[in-house]
């Protein structure tokens, strides 16, 4: 059982959060022409790195959006910080 | 016979005799005693059967690492399958029965199989059992595979607490390092938890007879343990770290006594310390498996904590200098020892059930029992579940902890430290996170190579019965890898884990490749190092407390009218109301829909606000049905696509005004779809012009539907035009209902006119009431989830989840405009335009319809094409009921090209039975829709 540290709530259990994605990605803008391949690798194509990574997470009881640094090997937490940068 | 009890040793009460028996037998014991200890005591020595070629087996060790004697317990009413006789604590009337034996562990039918034994070697059942089939042997090989039986009753309040709890410092082992470091770290101001599976302190210190620190064992030990208490730290005995998890989470599972259930501590550690000690290995030699080949370890713990000398004359095979006192004390208590060096001859144990002698260089030396001491090996399992690394020790011929993660420690003998003064050094500094000091070993050990060229029977795995010759054949065929080895082989599985059984094995794959140990490497260690019962993780997390229900405000009130309860979607709902065939319940309820008026409780119906200058660009993006034309006060359908161009879920949506809207999601989705809104508000969107709020629980909503429906309303006086032109069909209106707020959606589930009311749920029993009174002059009924189930099914009205799936689309249910028309991006427009999107073939929803006098078609059935050599599945069936309205069976179903052969027969197919149905649109009910809008 991992604990994850939410912006806004502090270190809790693994199981009060969902993984989001990976971060950086961008919907490619559908109101333009966007190709197969394109929408494939928006939908279906995720780094999914050994090491260290860059996700979205929600803490589902706040309802937070953040975004985590963490090891996928080791397991270890670097940082979250909340998408909204302009709270600081 | 040749155990026995010696006096004066031993941490045993001796005052009290327990009685207890073992495959018949009567026996005795004391407190303090485990079975395996009283079973030595009075002279039995072979306590059970091996898995494979049920050999005897004696026990190897005097703790956790035997897996020889394995018991079905009964005590009283309590049976408990499976226990281990080491690890097991006597109580006075116990019966115990040897596992996989029959008539008793001494004589065993099944014996025979040993003569077989040269005909099944390793890999035998995988090569043999293959053709033609084999669920054809399953069977009977399961019957003769498998430990103890359950005997099926279940025990009374058998329930596990679950505690959580943290601390800065948990100690595995409560042996001389982890008192020590316990003392150091809790005198510091640190909150310390020391563990220790046995119920008493102590660790190995009664192994020697000898002192810690110039003070008697017992007074040192009671000494820290007094101290330990006085700075606050926390002592858990009878309780095993049996995991260690991610993020420092230690799974310890505390003893409660036989036939009560234990108890599991979660335990968050900032920092762990692995004091567990060293187990003895065993040596691989021809015979090693026969009953009274021991562990020298075992032998002094047997002797120190139980007052049992394991034998009389003893043969004492050791390759190291651990056991150079053992003879010593041995030979205190009462016992003949003679000492013999394994060096390079190969020793041969000779005698059955019964041991006779050890040959060695080739004299034979008579003796009841062999110990065996093939060096020390330090137990490291938690240490590997915890992501610490280990290395092989040349000097100690040992794996032993290095490289570490974040927190975690070893100390002590499970560090490879086993000089006494040393390792309480070593666990001092541990427990303050300084650097060990440097420790000159004085520990030898000679390394042990197995004779892989006698043609000797020498086993390496007691309980699965792996001989070195099953690992040559192992490597012969290339199952080289220590990971494919235990699995062709079964070596280290089940209850041992690998707790004996790993390092014999890792030295014979050593031998036979010409490698070192440390070049093959041992296999993963996982949790639980001993075996824990499913109950654990259950606790109380049982029947409701499991998956607790959402309660409606109205519960009471439809218990008092009679409401059978069903759980719908996460809810607790009325499924019908009273005691009659609920068949006939809920047909009755179905008409009385569609004649007068139905009552239901539609609470759990979804109602999340979006708010905000933003929200009407935003509910446009999120769902697929163009939004921004809706106007104030107005309702309409709309889908939630997945970006796959999925349909995730169905709602209706009321514009309350400009810049506030209600979305009225299915029941079961409300927190999916929250997620979802809350997902795209705050990744994407700018948060502050756009707010979320799921006010589904603050709002109790009851839905009247039928020809009487507006007549009911009119009735409960909140002064609005019902008249079909000033509400019309898909309008919102808000109105007081006894001075409190109403809403009012005129939105259809049912195909009749209907109107859903909706008042703070405060207000809910109020609303419930004078609904209840008003409906008795227009014949209102109360129905149930059931009876709403077919009324939608007749009109049609999908379930998305039960009449979708994974692959359906919204235009395969009939909603093709926004794909080809809507003006701005949304959730999913891309997959809408793939191949597989615009594919010929898809699933679309049709309505199937048999004749009158037929049964209906079950649900699930598959719809078939017969035309090709082979009947192809094209579909099959999502709802199907007895249509109360129609008078005759209509279904739901997702077909192949399903909307361009409405009319045409199609064959259903279920379990074999082929029948014929006609396809039909998915309304039966009102097609024109007229009655919506009366």
């Amino acid at each position: 059982m991992q604990q994850f540290p939410c912006p806004f709530c502090g270190l809790r259990n693994e199981q009060e959060f969902h993984f989001a994605g990976e971060a950086g990605k961008t919907r490619p803008d559908t109101m333009k022409e966007v190709s197969a391949e394109q929408w494939s690798a928006y939908l279906n194509h995720y780094n999914n790195p050994m090491g260290k990574t860059c996700e979205i997470w929600v803490h589902l009881p706040c309802q937070e959006y953040f975004v985590m640094q963490r090891d996928t090997v080791t397991m270890e937490v670097f940082a979250s910080e909340q998408i909204r940068k302009d709270l600081k | 016979m040749s155990g026995f009890r010696v006096q004066n040793r031993g941490l045993i009460d001796r005052h009290k005799t327990l009685s207890f028996q073992f495959d018949g037998k009567s026996c005795t014991g004391h407190p303090g005693d485990t079975l395996a200890s009283a079973l030595l005591a009075n002279g039995i020595k072979i306590m059970g059967r091996s898995f494979k070629y049920h050999r005897p087996r004696g026990v190897w060790g005097a703790w956790f690492d035997d897996s020889n004697a394995i018991f079905n317990i009964s005590l009283g009413a309590i049976q408990l399958p499976n226990c281990p006789a080491a690890t097991t604590y006597l109580e006075d009337g116990m019966q115990a029965r040897s596992v996989n034996t029959f008539p008793s562990a001494r004589f065993d039918i099944k014996g025979v199989l040993d003569w077989f034994s040269p005909f099944l070697p390793a890999g035998f059942y995988y090569k043999t059992f293959m053709r033609p089939n084999w669920h054809l042997f399953e069977p009977t090989i399961r019957k003769m595979a498998g430990l103890g039986k359950l005997d099926g009753n279940i025990i009374e309040e058998y329930q596990s607490d679950q505690i959580h709890q943290s601390c800065d410092l948990l100690i595995v082992g409560a042996g001389p390092a982890g008192l020590a470091a316990a003392l150091s770290a809790s005198q510091k101001g640190s909150s310390v938890v020391l563990v220790d599976d046995h119920d008493i302190a102590g660790g190995s210190s009664y192994q020697q007879q000898s002192n810690i620190e110039n003070k008697p064992a017992s007074l040192w030990i009671r000494d820290q343990i007094a101290a330990i208490a006085g700075n606050g730290g926390r002592i858990l005995l009878s309780t095993t770290a049996y995991g260690i998890y991610d993020h420092n989470l230690v799974a310890l599972i505390q003893d409660s006594g036989f036939g009560h259930a234990p108890r599991l501590w979660r335990m968050r550690a900032k920092r762990i310390l692995i004091a567990t000690g060293a187990i003895d290995r065993q040596i691989t030699f021809a015979n090693n498996d026969r009953p009274g080949i021991m562990s020298a370890v075992g032998a002094l713990e047997f002797l120190g904590r139980y007052g049992v000398l394991v034998g009389k004359k003893i043969a004492l095979l050791s390759n190291n200098s651990h056991t150079q006192n053992t003879a010593n004390l041995l030979r205190e208590a009462g016992a003949e020892v003679e000492t013999f060096d394994t060096g390079d001859n190969s020793p041969v144990a000779i005698g059955g059930k019964k041991l006779r002698a050890l040959n060695i260089d080739g004299k034979s030396h008579s003796c009841d029992v062999i110990l065996a001491s093939g060096g020390l090996t330090p137990v490291v399992h938690l240490w590997r579940h915890g992501g610490g690394r280990l290395e092989w020790n040349e000097a100690i011929q040992a794996f032993i902890p290095a490289q570490a993660t974040t927190g975690m420690r070893a100390a002590g003998a499970a560090n490879g430290i086993y000089e006494l003064d040393e390792a309480l050094a070593d666990a001092r500094a541990a427990a303050l996170d300084q650097p060990s000091p440097k420790v000159q070993s004085a520990y030898q050990i000679k390394a042990l190579l197995p004779d892989i060229n006698s043609k000797k029977r020498q086993w390496i795995d007691f309980q699965h019965d792996v001989t070195v010759k099953d690992i040559e054949l192992a490597a012969r065929e290339n199952y080289s890898s220590v990971e494919h080895l235990k699995r062709y082989t079964t070596l280290g599985m089940a209850s041992d884990q690998g707790k004996t059984s790993n390092m014999a094995g890792l030295a014979v794959m050593a031998s036979l490749q010409n490698r070192t140990i440390s070049e093959v490497g041992t296999t993963t260690f996982r949790p639980p190092f001993v075996p824990v019962p499913f109950e654990l993780y259950r606790g109380v997390k049982r029947q409701q407390l499991f998956n607790p229900p959402k309660r409606l405000a109205l519960e009471a009130e439809h218990r008092n009218v009679g409401a059978a309860m069903g759980e719908y979607g996460g809810w607790l709902r009325p499924a019908w109301y009273g005691d009659d065939d609920p068949h006939n319940t809920i047909r009755k309820e179905v008409i009385s829909a569609r004649t007068h008026v139905a009552i239901i409780d539609a609470s759990p119906l979804g109602k999340i606000e979006i708010m905000g200058p933003d929200a009407e660009k935003f509910i446009n993006f999120v769902f697929y049905n163009t939004l921004t034309t809706l106007k104030p006060g107005k309702i309409r359908y709309a889908l939630m696509l997945s970006e796959r161009g999925i349909v995730y879920d169905d709602a209706v949506i009321t514009r309350v005004d400009q810049n506030r809207f209600i979305i009225s999601c299915s029941s079961s989705h409300v927190e999916g779809v929250n997620n979802a809104l809350e997902g795209w508000r705050q990744d994407g969107n700018d948060p502050d012009r756009i707010f979320v709020h799921d006010t589904t629980q603050n709002w109790a909503t009851i839905t009247l539907s039928g020809p009487k429906a507006g007549e009911l309303l009119s009735k409960l006086d909140m002064s609005i035009d019902l008249s079909p032109d000033a509400f019309p069909h898909m309008t919102f209106r808000q109105a007081d209902f006894l001075s409190v707020p109403a809403r009012i959606s005129r939105v259809s589930f049912t195909g009749d006119p209907s109107y859903e009311i909706s008042v703070p749920t405060l207000h809910a029993s109020a609303l419930w009431s004078a609904i209840a009174k008003a409906g008795k002059s227009v014949q209102a009924a109360f129905i149930g989830v059931e009876a709403l189930s077919i009324l939608r099914a007749e009109k049609g009205y999908i379930i998305v989840g039960k009449d979708t799936d994974g692959e359906t689309m919204p235009h395969d249910i009939g909603f093709s405009q926004p794909r080809l028309r809507k003006e701005s991006a949304f959730v999913g427009d891309r997959a809408l335009h793939t191949h597989a999107a615009n594919g010929q073939n898809r699933r679309q929803l049709v309505g199937l319809m048999v004749k009158g006098n037929e049964c209906k078609i079950v649900t699930g059935a598959h719809l078939i094409d017969q035309s090709g050599s082979k009947p192809r599945s094209i579909g099959y069936v999502t709802s199907s009921y007895d249509s109360p309205t129609l008078a005759h069976p209509i279904a739901l179903a997702l077909l192949e090209n399903g909307t361009a052969r409405i009319g045409e027969s199609v064959a259903v197919w279920n379990q074999g039975d082929i029948r014929q149905a006609t396809i039909a649109s998915a309304c039966f009910y009102d097609k024109g829709g007229g009655l919506l809008n009366a």
